[in-house]
């Protein structure tokens, strides 16, 4: 299946081979001379704990652990570098490998334990569910109350532009993969993200690859708003904030959930360990009390009862937008609303 | 050679093959359907997933444009979960997908699809292609659509159903073999009911079977009264044989006795007459060893199926002594009778068989002027015949020993007799399930005989 | 006695007849059944000796065809031993059976026993001076003295009674009143000679013994 060649030609995702953009990397030794390497887009200190707890029921495992984004992450794993678990919130992306071979099989108890909607096939496996949010600082909002849908959103924005020039962000659709699934999605779901998004292009918005930036603008005050930010993160980080005037907000018209999702690559060499490693991210997954693991679990109950929207659906349909052609028709016009 | 299996269980073995047969072809033709159907169902899909792609297709200033609907995967996404692959190209140069999945063989007729099962990336894929000629500024530009899924969906449905099928193919098999034991033991039932008709006879019945039978067992049971009118054709035959063999030889013997006889008369010396003696003595010995050793092979002949007629030794006990009457009168001995109401079952021929043997080895044996005494008893569950003699009694040797065949008692010489007498009232005892008591008699010097035999 | 044998075997017919005969009873010989059909119709008989095997059928088949024209007593000679043919024989309407080779004595024992069974017959009576002897029942009547023999006295009587004034020897005797199978001595015939002598004297009957040759009755 390697020699293949591919011609699904992303425009932006075509880059060069094996040379990929690796954030950060940390190796946590253990005793034996296994290991296993791990490629994810979550931050390290969020995975942090994880790596800990699993290394101490497997102490002789050393763990290797590479942040990159999403987009990253992909080409990595299509470039065939040697990952033995690949973990992404771009289900789209992810979907995309295991749909075209770049992802193995595997089953256990656990795995068979999850609901169908958090899996597709024996290929893709979720151990998070986490909502999109929206973050803000209540000093703009004035006597405002707290926006609860789109059409709040897109009137406040309407009604005090002043408050929000150069401080609305959101995802960089065209470099964060995680971006432009949510917006996809969105755009397909409610045609409100339109509109909101041309509110949005009209108040000169900043665009960042990672929520936790953003996350970290609208507590320093630089921005009024986030949009569409991991609610995980955002919870997260302003856990450790005493600030109580930055709230975070779901909307509630519509909510994407996303599901951060695990494959084994295709090509990963320590496949037991992955198994391992993936039996026990679907075990905290499935936890069933709100331990104070930095992500929240894939209970689905508590999802819906928070959003009133399920996850986002894995399967072949979340490729149709990573199509080039479509992919180019859609950030035509993202750019054309935001970028006016 | 027709194997010794039953009938019902080659029965059973027939129908149920028959239901094996069956139910693999049930299997089979429900697997077929099942995978047809699933596989018809996929190919709709694919068909509409292509369709809906190529509807999109335009010319956008003179440049072929199209977007793939988000419902273009997603219905394919809703029948299974199995990978999805897509090729658009316009001219046959590639807009978007996967280069590399196999086009249509042929040009596809614009608006028609074609389907074919393709090896893609390692797994077998059904495509679905769909042609559709856009006008590209003043050309019209064939642009196909292709759409493939792999077949995991399909083969688990087919899968699934023909599981299904065999399962109720198997539960069908069961109830089935189930049935046709039911089925060959019903059927069987007038050949069981004929054999047990047959097997009820007594042994010298050899009448016709006059039941009526399944027109299938006409023939079996033509063939059986056939049988046994030759059987008993044979046995008359032989029965008369027998007759003519003993008529043959008996009637010489009586000649040469009564002339014997006669010469005695008028013998004048005592050697003669001595010598005539002697013959006379011979012939009576060969006649009644002869009719011994009959009495001796229908004993042999009767016990091996025993009649169980319910009868009054009593009644048996008087009709026997009163053929002995006149033997006995001649040396003025009494038979004195002393019956009470005995029943037994069993066959009155043997009985009077062996009571003939012994009343005549009583009557031969005792002095004259002597008295046989005849006592018939029946006891909670035995019946017994004691004939009691004042003759010479057993003599020193072991009584259990006399009833051996040819054994004579040590003191018995100058009687004619073959020793077979106790022996036949012995056999004919112990096939009722009775026995022979030899012993001294009590009230006198001679033999008391006891027959003992289970009550009826 | 008048006696119909009814017997296919010449020789042996021929030496029955002779052999009856001796004892003083007329015998007519039938060698058919057609035969015997023809004697019945002309004469009548105290008995038939009738035997089972004839050219012409079956004896017993005869007896349970004309047992209901036929009075006389009938004794059948069978050549059979077996139970089931005797049986078979009395069940056909015959008084008695014999198997051949019979011994004469019992052939006479039976044919009393037979003719006892039908009533008696006062035509066998003998006259013995002033007494009247009857062989079948063995008794001696004259006028209101009855005397009771036993068989062997009536037998022994019988023979001198049939033949008036002749002399018997002790072997003679011993031969027409015993059996063949039973070893007897002739000192039996002097006891039974002596108890004979005991029963009939008061009758003014008496048996000489003639020295030298043997016994002989005196009815005087």
């Amino acid at each position: 299946m390697r020699h293949i060649c591919l011609a699904l030609c992303l425009s932006v995702l075509a880059l060069p081979g094996l040379a990929q953009e690796i954030e950060a990397r940390k190796v946590y030794p253990g005793t034996g001379d296994h290991s296993l390497r791990i490629i994810s887009t979550a931050d390290l200190d969020v995975f942090h704990p994880y790596i800990l707890a699993f290394q101490k029921a497997r102490p002789d495992l050393t763990v290797e652990y590479s942040v990159a984004s999403s987009v990253e992450l992909y080409k990595a794993i299509r470039a065939e570098a040697e990952y033995d678990l690949a973990l992404s919130s771009a289900m789209d992306l992810q979907m995309q490998l295991a749909n075209d071979g770049f992802a193995q099989g595997y089953r256990s108890t656990r795995t068979d334990a999850l609901p169908d909607w958090a899996r597709w096939r024996d290929l893709i496996y979720a151990f998070t569910a986490e909502p999109a949010v929206v973050v803000l600082s209540t000093k703009v909002l004035g006597d405002r109350p707290l926006p609860a849908t789109r059409q709040d959103l897109i009137n406040l924005l309407r009604t005090h532009p002043d408050r929000f020039v150069n401080a609305v962000g959101t995802y960089d659709v065209r470099e964060s993969g995680l971006g432009y699934l949510f917006a996809t999605q969105e755009a397909r779901s409610t045609d409100a993200y339109w509109r909101l998004s041309e509110v949005m292009g009209r108040l000169l918005p900043r665009l960042f690859c990672c929520s936790s930036q953003m996350v970290e603008e609208v507590i320093a005050g630089d921005l009024a708003l986030a949009y569409n930010v991991l609610g995980s993160y955002a919870s997260e980080r302003l856990a450790r904030e005493t600030d109580d005037t930055i709230r975070i907000v779901r909307m509630e018209d519509f909510a994407n959930v996303m599901l951060r999702t695990a494959i084994i690559p295709a090509n990963a060499r320590n496949t037991d360990d992955a198994g391992a490693m993936m039996d026990w991210l679907l075990e905290v997954g499935l936890r069933e009390s709100a331990d104070a693991w930095p992500l929240p679990p894939l209970n689905k109950s508590s999802a819906a009862a928070t959003t009133g929207f399920g996850p986002i659906r894995l399967g072949p349909a979340l490729m149709i937008y990573l199509d080039p052609l479509n992919r180019r028709a859609f950030l035509e016009e993202w750019e054309n609303a935001l970028e006016q | 050679m027709i194997p010794q299996i039953s009938i019902g269980r080659r029965l059973t073995a027939l129908l149920a093959g028959v239901a094996a047969v069956l139910s693999l072809l049930s299997w089979s033709m429900v697997s077929g359907l099942a995978r047809q159907a699933a596989a018809q169902s996929q190919d709709n899909v694919l068909a509409a997933s292509a369709t809906t792609i190529a509807e999109t297709v335009r010319s956008e200033q003179g440049e072929v444009r199209l977007e793939l609907p988000y419902s273009a995967f997603s219905m394919l996404g809703a029948i299974s979960e199995d990978r999805v692959f897509y090729k658009v190209t316009a001219g046959g140069t590639l807009l978007t997908g996967y280069a590399d999945l196999p086009a249509p063989r042929a040009d596809p007729a614009s608006g028609r699809i074609t389907f074919q099962t393709e090896d893609y990336l390692g797994e077998a894929v059904r495509t679905a292609s769909v042609r559709r000629n856009v006008l590209a500024g003043t050309r019209a530009v064939p642009v196909d659509v292709t759409v493939a899924q792999t077949l995991g969906g399909v083969r688990a449905i087919s899968g699934q159903l023909s599981r299904t099928a065999a399962g109720l193919s198997i539960a069908f098999f069961i109830v089935a073999v189930g049935l046709s034991a039911l089925a060959a033991r019903t059927s069987l039932r007038p050949l069981n009911s004929f054999a047990q008709a047959v097997s009820r006879r007594g042994p010298s019945d050899l009448r016709p079977l006059r039941r009526d039978t399944p027109s299938e067992l006409a023939p079996l049971r033509s063939a059986l009264n056939r049988l046994m009118d030759r059987l008993g054709q044979s046995i008359r035959r032989s029965e008369d044989f027998i007759a003519e063999a003993a008529h043959r030889v008996r009637t010489p013997l009586a000649t040469v006795r009564t002339q014997a006889e006669i010469a005695l008369r008028s013998a004048p010396d005592a050697d003669a007459r001595q010598r005539l003696r002697q013959i006379i003595r011979a012939v009576d010995e060969s006649s009644r060893s002869a009719g011994q050793l009959l009495d001796h092979a229908t004993v042999a002949f009767r016990a091996e199926d025993l009649a169980q007629d319910r009868m009054d030794l009593g009644v048996l006990v008087t009709q026997t002594a009163a053929a002995l009457e006149p033997t006995a009168t001649m040396k003025d001995i009494r038979l004195e009778l002393d019956t009470a109401p005995a029943h037994v079952n069993g066959d009155a021929v043997l009985l009077d068989s062996a009571l003939r043997n012994i009343l005549d080895n009583a009557i031969k044996y005792s002095p004259e002027e002597t008295t046989v005494r005849i006592k018939v008893r029946a006891a909670e569950k035995t019946a017994r015949i004691t004939v009691s003699d004042d003759g010479p009694g057993l003599g020193d040797g072991p009584a259990r020993a006399l009833t051996g065949r040819f054994c004579r008692g040590s003191n018995t010489e100058g009687i004619i007799g073959s020793g077979l007498g106790l022996t036949i009232a012995a056999e004919v005892l112990e096939a009722h399930g009775g026995q022979l008591d030899l012993g001294p008699n009590p009230e006198g010097n001679g033999t008391c005989v006891t027959f003992v035999l289970p009550s009826a | 006695m008048r006696y119909l044998l009814v017997e296919d075997n010449a020789e042996l017919a021929d030496s029955v007849v002779k052999r009856l005969a001796m004892d003083g009873h007329a015998v007519d010989h039938a060698l058919t059944l057609a035969d015997a059909d023809a004697c019945l119709r002309t004469a009548r008989y105290d008995l038939i000796l009738l035997d089972v095997m004839l050219p012409d059928g079956d004896g017993r088949d005869f007896l349970a065809r004309s047992r209901a024209q036929i009075e006389t007593p009938v004794i059948v000679l069978t050549a059979r031993a077996q139970v089931s043919d005797r049986v078979g024989a009395l069940n056909q309407g015959a008084d008695d059976y014999i198997t051949k080779p019979f011994d004469f004595s019992e052939l006479e024992a039976r044919v009393r026993a037979v003719l006892r069974r039908r009533g008696g017959s006062a035509r066998n009576e003998i006259t013995l001076g002033t007494a009247l002897f009857d062989p079948m029942s063995g008794n001696l009547r004259l006028g209101e003295d009855n005397v009771a023999l036993r068989n062997r006295e009536t037998r022994l009587l019988e023979v001198f009674a049939r033949h008036p004034g002749q002399t018997f020897s002790k072997g003679q005797l011993l031969d027409r009143l015993f059996s063949f199978d039973a070893d007897v001595t002739e000192n039996a015939i002097e006891v039974y000679v002596g108890r004979l002598r005991r029963q009939i004297g008061p009758l003014g009957l008496r048996i000489e013994t003639v020295r030298g040759l043997g016994y002989r009755l005196e009815t005087e």
